[in-house]
């Protein structure tokens, strides 16, 4: 690769994900000579947006492979619903209106789209799924980038922003070890969130967070933010939070992804490593429960908590990337999984002697509650009584942090009292301004397309 | 418990190692068949593993879009895991199985078989020679020609239906309705697992990027194969039910069907060799590449030296050119049940029974 340092780019890009590529994509397109830094190598490049699988998109009538209608404010509604209010209504509405332009600017740049996968048909109205998932996507944006002339460096980390009388003038990035100064005319911020560096987010939420899984990429570690808030840059979200899911605790540390997630809690009876019951496990359909139980696991001794199911069930939820630990007594399986035999059989009986007759629906609330237990489980309430047991371990799943950089709605990140002259910011490392808590399906891909583009216009009209 | 990939996994094993995974995740659901067949299964018999292996037709989109190729401790290669699946499977059902490692793991063997085959024909026409005799028949007699060819034709027919037989019983398939057949053949005739789903065509060639390529050139080489065949068999019509002789004119039959297909044999085969020397051998099973390369050079060759024969009628060049013909069709057939060649026809009824199993 060529000397990146003796180049002044016109719009530098930091992230090589989904939002930076559709901000080097829009900047390319207009005429700017473009530089993307990806702090992953190659095989690992697109941030989190590789472990993304769809797009929410507003539409009036069918769009691409999308049902129906989903308007503005239906959207909205979802948004609010999610965050509990804890949102931008000016940015969230913008956002909104434009993800209907977004999807077919896709297409036209390599994304290919498929019906809702099995399993997801409730969604089929809401999101448009890519085909092969979000690496495809990623794929896509980089052969786009590589056809409109865009440069893009791999196992770039960026450790410095320059910033000089409320202007970006330059930065220093560690290439292949080495660390280069490199200027240019414009910035475009779309490095992620900081939730893969474990000693910010044990500072952030306490010294349980050392045993959380970060689903996705090892390589947003936040360095920019950081750096960038050491410099002023005004900040969005509650800094001491994620958003974590319970997922299979045997998952790698880093980038399990997709396939970690474990569907059966509400058919399972959920103990922590005492072997007791903490929480009501048939409190919702699964699609509903599953962000609380991130939080719910990490509330445990050693962060860690335990799916007991019996062989009734074992069928009822989508297949799990690692197989159960199996034995045929209650005792065999407590002491598989390295709990009190004793102590879970107290619990598995006590369970059992609260439930009661009645239908079993795997696929709706059916109001198969316990009696007289604490915490309840409010439905599908079977006895687990069908031996071989099973169980499975569960540990929290760090998806994403909340922290991030204010914005305007041309996407500008500011400083105090002014905005930055030349720089913008886009994708995950944004996001809290509209999203504030919890999370909508497909919609970070949608702040990360709606603001990566803007974020390339602006900053490529800023140069031109 | 762990992923990891210990080195004593038999490729049955490994891809169904694979397989789990992807039954966990099922972002592919878009690209073909195989992922489909996946997600209705939540375990998987041998037998199911090997349907699924021929179901593939390795277009590769599934790894291009993996988040978990390698580096990633999952290391998944799906394309590869089913690719070795297939390679064992057509070893296991083939009669006598030897044979077909051979031809499979050795494009020098395959091509061995090739110079046999011309060096027979060379010693047919000399040691056959008619007395008399019109056109190819004044080289070797027609009835030369039908004691070679039938049995060449017939024992590979009768152990591929063996090799299928088996196949059939492993991988549980039921009795077949003209409803799986409409649906099989419609796959095959349009290679709709090649199409790339939403995409536009697999990744081969060019890496993550789609193309048509290999779909268009693997079409030509299909449909002009089955034209040349068409062309032999309207001959064959024509001479004993009609009682008209070769040579043929260029406006009969066997040379409107023949021409035609054997450039497209010709040209797709050369395309299809080249694409494959562009592609990552990894993604396939690498051990077999030199045995299907020399197999599509093979099929090529059957194309390119029919079109070479018709092109030197009435010269000097017909002799060496026919044994050249003949022997190149020769070594194609005799090696069709242990050559890729046998690709097709497990793959057809792959798609049979994953009609069965779609409703």
């Amino acid at each position: 690769m060529r000397d990146l340092s003796k180049v002044t780019w016109d719009v530098i890009v930091v992230g090589g994900g989904n939002a930076g590529l559709c901000a080097a994509i829009e900047a390319a397109e207009s005429g700017a000579r473009v530089l993307i830094l990806e702090s992953a190598p190659k095989t690992y490049r697109g941030g989190n947006s590789r472990h993304t699988r769809n797009f929410r998109c507003m539409h009036d009538g069918p769009l691409s492979v999308l049902t129906g209608t989903y308007g503005e404010d239906e959207y909205f509604d979802d948004l609010i619903r999610v965050t509990k209010g804890k949102t931008d209504e000016a940015l969230a509405r913008m956002t909104i209106r434009t993800s209907e332009d977004c999807l077919p600017w896709m297409e036209a740049h390599g994304v290919a789209f498929q019906k809702s996968l099995s399993g997801t048909l409730s969604l089929s109205r809401t999101n448009a799924f890519f085909l092969g998932g979000g690496k495809a996507l990623v794929n896509a944006y980089y052969n786009t980038v590589e056809d409109l002339g865009v440069t893009v460096a791999y196992d770039a980390e960026v450790s410095h922003i320059a910033i000089e009388d409320g202007a970006f003038t330059g930065l220093d990035a560690s290439i292949g070890g080495t660390v280069t100064r490199i200027e240019g005319r414009a910035l475009v911020l779309a490095s992620g969130g900081f939730q893969a560096d474990l000693d910010w987010l044990a500072d952030a939420w306490g010294p349980a967070a050392r045993n959380f899984l970060i689903r996705g990429t090892p390589y947003n570690r936040g360095v920019v933010l950081r750096d960038m808030l050491d410099q002023g840059a005004d900040s969005v979200g509650d800094p001491t939070q994620c958003h974590a899911v319970a997922i299979d605790g045997r998952s790698p540390k880093f980038d399990g992804g997709i396939v970690t997630r474990l569907d059966c809690v509400p058919f399972s009876i959920v103990v922590n490593k005492n072997g007791e019951r903490f929480y009501d496990e048939g409190e919702d359909v699964w699609p509903k429960r599953y962000a609380i139980w991130g939080r719910l696991v990490a509330a445990q001794p050693e962060q860690v908590a335990y799916c007991i199911i019996d062989s009734k069930s074992i069928n009822d939820f989508m297949p799990s990337v690692y197989p159960p630990e199996t034995a045929d007594t209650i005792d065999g399986l407590a002491q598989r999984l390295g709990i009190s035999g004793t102590k879970l059989r107290e619990t598995v009986d006590e369970f059992n002697a609260a439930c009661r007759d009645g239908t079993f629906m795997a696929t709706d609330l059916d109001g198969l509650a316990t009696e007289g237990l604490t915490p309840p489980k409010t439905n599908w309430a079977r006895p687990i009584t069908e031996g071989p047991f099973y169980g499975y371990s569960l540990r929290t799943g760090v998806t994403f942090t909340y922290l991030g950089l204010k914005v305007d709605r041309t996407a500008r990140v500011s400083v105090g009292a002014g905005r930055l002259t030349n720089v913008w910011a886009a994708g995950e490392i944004m996001a809290g301004s509209i999203l504030g808590e919890g999370y909508l399906a497909g919609f970070g891909m949608t702040i990360g397309t709606v603001f990566g583009r803007i974020a390339g216009q602006e900053a490529a009209a800023h140069v031109a | 418990m762990s992923l990891d990939n210990p080195p004593t996994l038999t490729a049955t094993q490994e891809a169904r190692r694979q397989v789990e995974i992807c039954n966990a995740c099922r972002y592919c659901e878009g690209y073909c068949a195989v992922f489909p067949a996946i997600t209705r299964e939540r375990a998987f018999a041998d037998g199911d593993i090997t349907q699924l292996a021929s179901l593939c037709h390795n277009c590769r989109g599934c790894y291009y879009a993996c988040q978990y190729t390698e580096p990633h401790e999952f290391a998944l290669n799906l394309p590869a895991a089913l690719a070795e699946v297939r390679v064992e499977s057509w070893e296991r059902f083939a009669w006598p199985g030897g044979l077909a490692r051979v031809f499979q793991n050795s494009g020098v063997a395959l091509a061995g078989a090739l110079v046999a085959g011309i060096a027979v024909l060379f010693f047919a026409l000399t040691a056959l020679a008619p007395d008399s005799g019109d056109g190819f028949y004044a080289y070797l007699s027609h009835a030369a020609m039908v004691a070679i060819f039938t049995p060449a034709f017939v024992f590979p027919l009768v152990v591929i239906a063996m090799g299928l037989r088996r196949y059939w019983a492993e991988v549980g398939g039921t009795r077949i309705t003209m409803a799986d057949l409409k649906t099989a053949f419609g796959d095959a005739a349009r290679l709709r697992n090649l199409s790339g789903g939403a995409a536009d065509g697999c990744n081969f060639e060019k890496g993550d990027r789609y193309s048509q390529a290999r779909r268009h050139a693997h079409h030509a080489v299909m449909y002009g194969f089955l034209l040349c065949f068409a062309s032999t068999s309207s001959g064959t019509v024509l001479h004993y039910v009609f009682d008209i002789q070769a040579p043929y004119g260029l406006l009969s039959l066997p040379k409107l069907l023949g021409i035609p297909g054997g450039i497209l044999l010709t040209v797709g085969a050369v395309m299809l060799a080249w694409l494959k020397t562009k592609a990552d051998p990894e993604l396939g099973a690498p051990s077999v590449w030199g045995g299907e390369m020399a197999f599509v050079c093979l099929l090529g060759a059957t194309g390119a030296t029919g079109l070479a024969l018709f092109a030197a009628t009435g010269t000097g060049l017909v002799a060496p050119l026919l044994a050249l013909h003949l022997g190149t069709v020769l070594a194609f057939f005799l090696t069709t049940p242990y050559s890729k060649m046998v690709h097709g026809f497990y793959r057809l009824a792959a798609l049979v029974r994953d009609a069965q199993l779609r409703d």
